[in-house]
């Protein structure tokens, strides 16, 4: 058990490509984090740095307070699961579990012991004998995740383990990997493009974009107040609406003057599920109101996404509970309170106020 | 309709089963002559039939050999032909999977060039290098050894360039996930690769096998003695054209038993070669 530690970890490919610019965080110990963001963001090599498949170009990597910049992979003492798994085809799937082991020169009673407490665990006690081409992408996923836990290792690395996986398949082994690095207490990190994943998995969620973090926090702490706007669109679905407005513009859609729009503009945010389509056109004390005009709705059965532009152009998308909303065309008023509103500097770097 | 599709599919049959002929019936004819006597070939009516003589001419054959010309049994020559073949088809493989997972896996000054080397030398087979290559082989008192039989045909740039395509198609993954689990360089070779090109192993030996047995020109210029000529060069020595006359018997003899060894390697790894010909197990 240990927690992993990264210093100002930067990676550049030759040719001076620069997949990761300078990374700094700590993931404490038995903790479930999760590299997020869009693909090219550099989450994936920062993940194969840590893994020791990717050299550092420069920064401190450590796990369990050991530096393990120049050690080899199998020597960390850290387990992977790969997204198209990488299981051995042709062995079967005990020794696919067995073969780390057998490499590290496990007495054999220790590995048999260890390999069927794995499979216990994960349900896999009677596909031992199978090849995995004879397992469902399920089944191959279970196996992965079982010659990652037989090691003991100090640290799971996730790399989009789910992402081959079937829409209700990933639901369901989401749950079962939260549960099971939750029975273990390994410290796990995890990389995914999926927000729903990472919203739900992590205790601490990073979030990355152009190989740099643009914030680190707990996942409900990230989606109440979101530090750059990027943050606020990539986390949540749908994404955050995000209005450019100057001081003037701002007082006349917000009531309350107290809102503290700078002279020069501001971008003020606000979610999809804060918005509620007022009827009587009443504003709520201190809230924002936007005159949409509704360009399309979805009902998804519980909510209902109403996509509507402002007179100024912006597109704003209001998620209504239930299914009763209005009809493309018509013209109708959404509303929020103030203290669901967000505000960031012009350029979108900077959470402002609160 | 009906009838035009039945003469469709009644076609090729109809050549196939002519191709078959055209194929089989020298191989039938050379059977038949092998349960003859010498007098019934020679006196040129050869009846379509198996002669009595099954038994009295392979025994004769494989153990005695003809009374003037190659004085060496054909079973000697066999085991010759079957050194050389396995030799060629066995260390083909070892060494072309070697170079081709040198190729693939390892960041090596030179490497492209080292490849394209390889692969030049398909242009180089043994009958243009044939001086130089008999000259080394000599110069190594390589003659009249089964090592110079084997060893200067031992060099493949076409498995090396089949290794090579079948390891690039192996996912980075499976390495990455065997570094993880702790196996060098070498385990991977033997506990991933290796298996992994089963199909692929047994293709090319059946195909390299064949080529060694086959194997005509430079056996006759390494083999001088007669116990170590290979079954193809027997056959040819048999056949004189001089005063002596040829025992027409035995070369059909002999030719049918060196037919049944690659005969015998494609039947039996049949199934293998065409998996490793077709798809990759992955």
């Amino acid at each position: 058990m240990a927690g992993v530690k990264l210093e100002e970890v930067r990676k550049v490919y030759a040719g001076n490509v620069e997949a990761v610019k300078g990374v700094s965080f700590e993931v404490p110990d038995g903790h479930f984090c999760v590299l997020v963001g869009p693909s090219g963001c550099g989450k994936s090599t920062l993940l194969r740095m840590i893994a020791g498949l990717e050299t550092t170009t420069s920064g401190v990597i450590s796990i369990g307070g050991e530096v393990v910049n120049h050690v080899e992979p199998s020597e960390r003492d850290i387990a992977m699961v790969f997204q198209n798994y990488a299981l051995y085809p042709h062995m079967n799937v005990y020794n696919n579990l067995a073969y780390g082991l057998r490499n590290r020169r496990t007495p054999k009673p220790e590995i048999d012991q260890r390999v069927r407490e794995a499979a216990r665990i994960l349900e896999i006690e009677p596909l031992l004998a199978r090849k995995p081409r004879e397992l469902s992408g399920g089944q191959r996923q279970r196996v992965a995740m079982g010659r990652a836990i037989v090691r003991k290792p100090k640290a799971f690395l996730f790399d989009e383990p789910l992402s081959n996986l079937d829409a209700k398949l990933r639901v369901s082994m989401r749950v079962e990997i939260k549960k099971l690095q939750r029975s273990l207490g390994t410290t796990s990190i995890y990389v995914t493009h999926d927000q729903l994943e990472a919203m739900t998995l992590a205790d601490m969620l990073v979030v990355m974009n152009v190989g740099r973090v643009e914030q680190i926090g707990p996942p409900l702490e990230i989606y109440e107040r979101p530090a750059t706007t990027f943050v606020a669109a990539f986390i949540g679905a749908p994404p955050m609406n995000l209005l450019r407005m100057k001081a003037q513009e701002a007082a006349a859609l917000i009531d309350g003057a107290a809102i503290g729009i700078p002279e020069d503009g501001a971008i003020v945010g606000v979610r999809p599920e804060d918005l509620s389509l007022s009827t009587d056109g009443s504003q709520p004390a201190g809230g924002i109101t936007l005159g949409l005009i509704v360009n399309a709705v979805e009902r998804v059965g519980p909510e209902t996404f109403v996509y509507g532009s402002v007179e100024r152009g912006d597109d704003i998308i209001v998620r209504v509970p239930g299914q009763d909303a209005p009809g493309a065309g018509e013209r109708v008023v959404a509303v929020a309170r103030r203290e669901k509103l967000h505000r960031f500097s012009t350029d979108g770097s900077r959470r402002l106020g609160d | 309709m009906v009838e035009r599709k039945s003469i469709g599919n009644l076609m090729p049959h109809v050549i196939l089963w002519i191709g078959i002929a055209i194929v089989a019936f020298p191989v039938y004819l050379a059977f038949i002559g092998s349960t003859h006597d010498a007098a019934t070939i020679a006196n040129g009516q050869m009846p379509p039939t198996p002669g009595p003589h099954f038994l009295e001419n392979y025994y004769r054959t494989i153990f005695v050999g003809t009374s003037a010309t190659t004085r060496e049994p054909v079973g000697t020559m066999i085991v010759n032909s079957f050194v050389m073949a396995i030799g060629i088809a066995v260390g083909k493989i070892a060494i072309s999977i070697i170079s081709a997972y040198a190729i693939v896996y390892f960041r090596f000054p030179f490497r492209m060039w080292f490849f394209w080397i390889v692969f030049i030398t398909l242009m180089l087979p043994v009958e243009v290098r044939i001086y130089p290559t008999y000259k080394v082989a000599a110069d190594l008192s390589l003659l009249d050894t089964y090592a110079g039989l084997v060893l200067p045909l031992i060099a493949s740039a076409t498995a090396t360039l089949l290794f090579r395509q079948f390891f690039m198609t192996v996912p980075d993954e499976l390495v990455e996930a065997s570094r993880m689990d702790g196996a060098g360089p070498i385990r991977f070779f033997w506990d991933t690769l290796l298996p992994l090109s089963r199909t692929n192993m047994a293709a090319l030996f059946v195909i390299m096998f064949i080529y060694g047995w086959t194997q005509y020109l430079w056996p006759l210029l390494i083999t001088t003695r007669d116990d170590m000529q290979t079954i193809i060069i027997g056959i040819k020595k048999m056949i004189v054209t001089s005063d002596a006359l040829t025992e027409w018997q035995l070369v059909m003899c002999t030719v049918m038993l060196a037919m049944l060894p690659p005969v015998f390697v494609v039947i039996t790894m049949q199934r293998l070669f065409v998996r490793g010909l077709i798809e990759t197990e992955k």
